[in-house]
């Protein structure tokens, strides 16, 4: 049987708006999937899953049509299921390792685990008893899906919890990054936030750790801390004009368009964006970006040094920003950002690149092709580029040691840091990553801060 | 939480004191910091520089120029509404609080301000004065009725020169014709602190460049998030990018590329015009 094809919005109606693309399976079209597992004995499924999801199992009860007790196993390894079916990459995880894959195609295990988490979201289901507290007080730092389930899950351990936020909303990347059309923001990520305030955290907006408050201050008042800030610092090129007007950074443009929602007149953020847009970057940043440009009326240009098989996006969002129309610049990398008198962006100066060997990371490294440069007309330029975890708390806080990439050292196993009593998890540890890898993060120094604080009283 | 408004006061045309309670900001706050300020839930992020701050009262200090459709909004609230975010104390504090008195006692600052420059102006010379350290200090404006804080200034007991463009009050002139004429008169100083308007920040360092005395401005780039996370209020400093909202907002203003950012100061002009117009109600463009 062939995989169930997913309902989306059609790409020409879709690139008008900014609603959720991939409308997800109902329950017969969840039914149906489910039925193609196989439940092999290998399931290599689990073993690429990052938080090691009894795949097999929860399928199971989803062909069953007990969607209750499959959300019961999914929630026992994955707080987010929601979110995380939406936007792991799970062609390089659970549904790389399917053995329907190998002569077809894999069972859509994210498709089914976003069923679950929705199903649950949509009827309002207790998934987790809230718990007697016991008096204890952790202060969790950054409300990204680190933060959030390192919270979710010392509430569920009866700790009082305190998330403080540097943002005006709590969300991290899922708020401030990943656009409605991807993510729904009221639909699911408040949902979930509001799950985690039904268990008893509390959340701090507006508190910037560091400035606000500093770590020594929040261990007066907390048993422990936990240090979930991410990586939210741009990096740029370095190169000629990179701060002229019109060239933002993708946290910049992404920032304007969905947390300030600059794109509906009743707000009062501005966003300005030109004709002609040129997004440089092949990772999911690069698309969220290109797409969202592509949904404020322009020409969008994908400008990437490597080809389309090196990109590190998700498979389904280079799908559908192939659909929306975007123009894929491969083998392209800028050298220089024109200007016009103004101080704008009129142009970027190209340079033709081709691969060479496989660098440490397995990818073919890009060479530039020499005397290949050539003009060519923006008035936008988007840089995608990666970032770096801030150094706010590492500015403030010296007995918090990072390394030279800037991000927290940790013990692997526990995610303690070098100062007593504070652990850290998430992008904030591993340089710009995944969801998925910072909520398993987040859970791990929960039951390792569970440990410490016992052990301490 | 919400962030009461507290008191307000009518400084001079368009420009308005207001006191808000937001006791986690004024414990922490030092003198050259800032705060992000969102008016309501469809508001834009406002940064504005902290220009008072009282632990005891838990209250933050804050001067808003009216010149743009949210700093309008904002000032037309009134005592007892409350704004919907107060974020900071954000950006690294002045320099000097790093100093030991002794250190300080060996230092003559020169504080320059122009427009509603003097309100950020007043927390370092109280800070200073505090410490027993008298500065001078330059109020410029365009008119007499545009001079603000001068009382305040006064009080601390600080060698006070204003000017005015027009000469309608204090000396007829720049900021830089004073400095001039006090180095001319033999005053030494080991630092400069210039806070106004870009241009002004950009010709009060071209001179003291020349008169070889160290300078320090405060850059009010524009921003969106304030924490370093979005690149918004880059600059060019020594030749380098850098976030004003994390390495700043104070600068070494002999390294500052000026042009690079009054042209990114400008960048969303048009954006807020055709704003202006929509909030005041018309629905043309
Ligand atoms: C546009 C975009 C698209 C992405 N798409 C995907 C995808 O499809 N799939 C995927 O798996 N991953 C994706 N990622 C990556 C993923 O979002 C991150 O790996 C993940 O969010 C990291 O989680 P985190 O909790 O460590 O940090 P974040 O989500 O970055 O959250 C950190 C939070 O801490 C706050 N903070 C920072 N400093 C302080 C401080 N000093 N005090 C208080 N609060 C502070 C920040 O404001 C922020 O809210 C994407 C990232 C971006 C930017
Ligand atoms: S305002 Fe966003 S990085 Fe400074």
């Amino acid at each position: 049987m062939e995989r169930v094809p997913v309902r989306e919005l059609d790409a020409k109606e879709r690139v008008k708006n900014f609603e959720e693309v991939c409308l997800g399976y109902n329950e017969e079209e969840a039914v149906l999937e489910a039925s193609r597992c196989i439940n092999c004995k290998n399931s290599k499924c689990v073993q690429n899953c990052p938080v090691g999801v009894n795949i097999p199992k929860f399928i199971e009860y989803i062909k069953n049509k007990d969607f209750k007790q499959a959300a019961e196993v999914v929630f026992d390894y994955n707080s987010l299921p929601s979110i995380c079916g939406r936007v792991c990459p799970q062609e390089s995880q659970c549904e790389g390792g399917c053995i329907l894959g190998i002569k077809g195609q894999p069972v859509a295990i994210g498709k089914l685990e976003r069923f679950v988490g929705d199903y649950v979201l949509e009827n309002n289901i207790e998934v987790y008893e809230k718990k007697e507290q016991n008096g204890k007080k952790v202060a969790v730092v950054g409300s990204g899906p680190a933060g959030l389930s390192c919270a979710s899950t010392l509430a569920r351990l009866g700790y009082s919890v305190t998330i403080f936020e540097a943002l005006h909303e709590a969300g991290g990347v899922l708020v401030y990054g990943i656009p409605e059309f991807r993510l729904p923001k009221d639909k699911v990520v408040k949902k979930e936030i509001e799950n985690l305030i039904k268990l008893g955290v509390e959340i701090k907006t507006n508190v910037i750790v560091g400035r606000t408050i500093t770590i020594e201050e929040l261990l007066e008042d907390y048993q422990a801390v936990f240090v979930g800030t991410g990586a939210g610092l741009p990096r740029f090129m370095g190169i000629k004009g990179e701060n002229a007007n019109g060239v933002y950074s993708a946290n910049e443009f992404l920032t304007r368009a969905n947390l300030m929602k600059a794109f509906l007149n009743e707000y009062e953020t501005p966003i300005k964006i030109g004709k002609k847009v040129a997004v440089i970057g092949g990772g999911n940043v690069a698309m969220d970006a290109a797409r969202t440009a592509v949904r404020l009326g322009a020409e969008v240009h994908i400008v990437y040094r490597r080809t389309e098989d090196e990109m590190p996006s998700r498979l389904e969002e280079l799908h559908h920003a192939k659909e929306e129309g975007i123009i894929f610049d491969t083998l392209t990398n800028p050298v220089e950002i024109l200007q016009d008198e103004n101080g704008w962006v009129k142009g970027m100066v190209l340079r033709k690149m081709e691969l060479g060997e496989a660098d440490e990371s397995g990818r073919r490294s890009p060479i530039e092709v020499e005397g290949s440069d050539y003009v060519e007309n923006f008035d936008t330029v988007v840089m995608a580029i990666g970032t770096i975890p801030n150094p706010l708390i590492s500015y403030t806080t010296s007995e918090i040691q990072i390394n030279k990439r800037k991000c927290i050292v940790v013990e692997e196993d526990t995610g303690k840091t070098t100062m007593d009593g504070v652990y850290a998890g998430g992008d904030a540890v591993t340089g710009a990553a995944t969801v998925i890898l910072a909520m398993g993060a987040g859970k791990k120094a929960a039951y390792a801060i569970d440990e410490y604080i016992k052990a301490n009283s | 939480m919400m962030y009461r408004i507290v008191k307000k006061e009518v400084l001079a045309e368009n420009i308005y004191l207001f006191d808000v309670k937001a006791p986690m900001v004024a414990k922490s706050a030092k003198p050259g910091q800032f705060v992000i300020v969102r008016i309501d839930e469809k508001g834009e992020r406002i940064p504005l520089t902290i220009c008072d701050y009282d632990n005891n009262k838990g209250i933050v200090t804050i001067v808003v120029q009216a010149i743009g459709a949210s700093t309008m909004k904002l000032s037309r609230l009134n005592v007892g509404e409350k704004l919907c975010d107060f974020a900071g104390p954000l950006g690294k504090p002045s320099e000097f609080i790093h100093m030991t008195v002794e250190e300080l006692k060996n230092k003559k600052y020169l504080f320059v301000a122009g427009g509603v420059g003097a309100a950020p102006v007043y927390p370092q010379v109280k800070y200073l004065n505090e410490l027993g350290i008298k500065s001078d200090v330059i109020v410029g404006a365009r008119n007499k009725e545009l001079v603000i804080f001068e009382n305040e200034f006064k009080e601390l007991g600080c060698n006070l020169y204003i000017c005015t463009d027009d000469g309608s009050y204090g000396i007829k002139g720049r900021v830089t014709d004073v400095i001039n004429s006090l180095v001319n008169q033999g005053e030494k100083y080991d630092e400069v602190v210039a806070i106004g308007p870009m241009v002004m920040m950009k010709f009060v360092s071209m001179l003291t460049k020349k008169l070889g005395i160290k300078t320090t401005v405060s850059l009010n780039s524009i921003m969106v998030d304030g924490t370093g996370m979005c690149g918004a209020c880059r600059v060019t400093v020594g030749g380098e990018t850098k976030f004003t909202c994390v390495d700043g907002p104070e600068f070494d203003g002999h390294l500052v590329d000026f042009d690079v950012a009054m042209k990114r100061q400008n960048m969303f002009r048009d954006e807020e015009v055709r704003r202006l117009h929509h909030s005041e109600g018309c629905s043309c463009f």
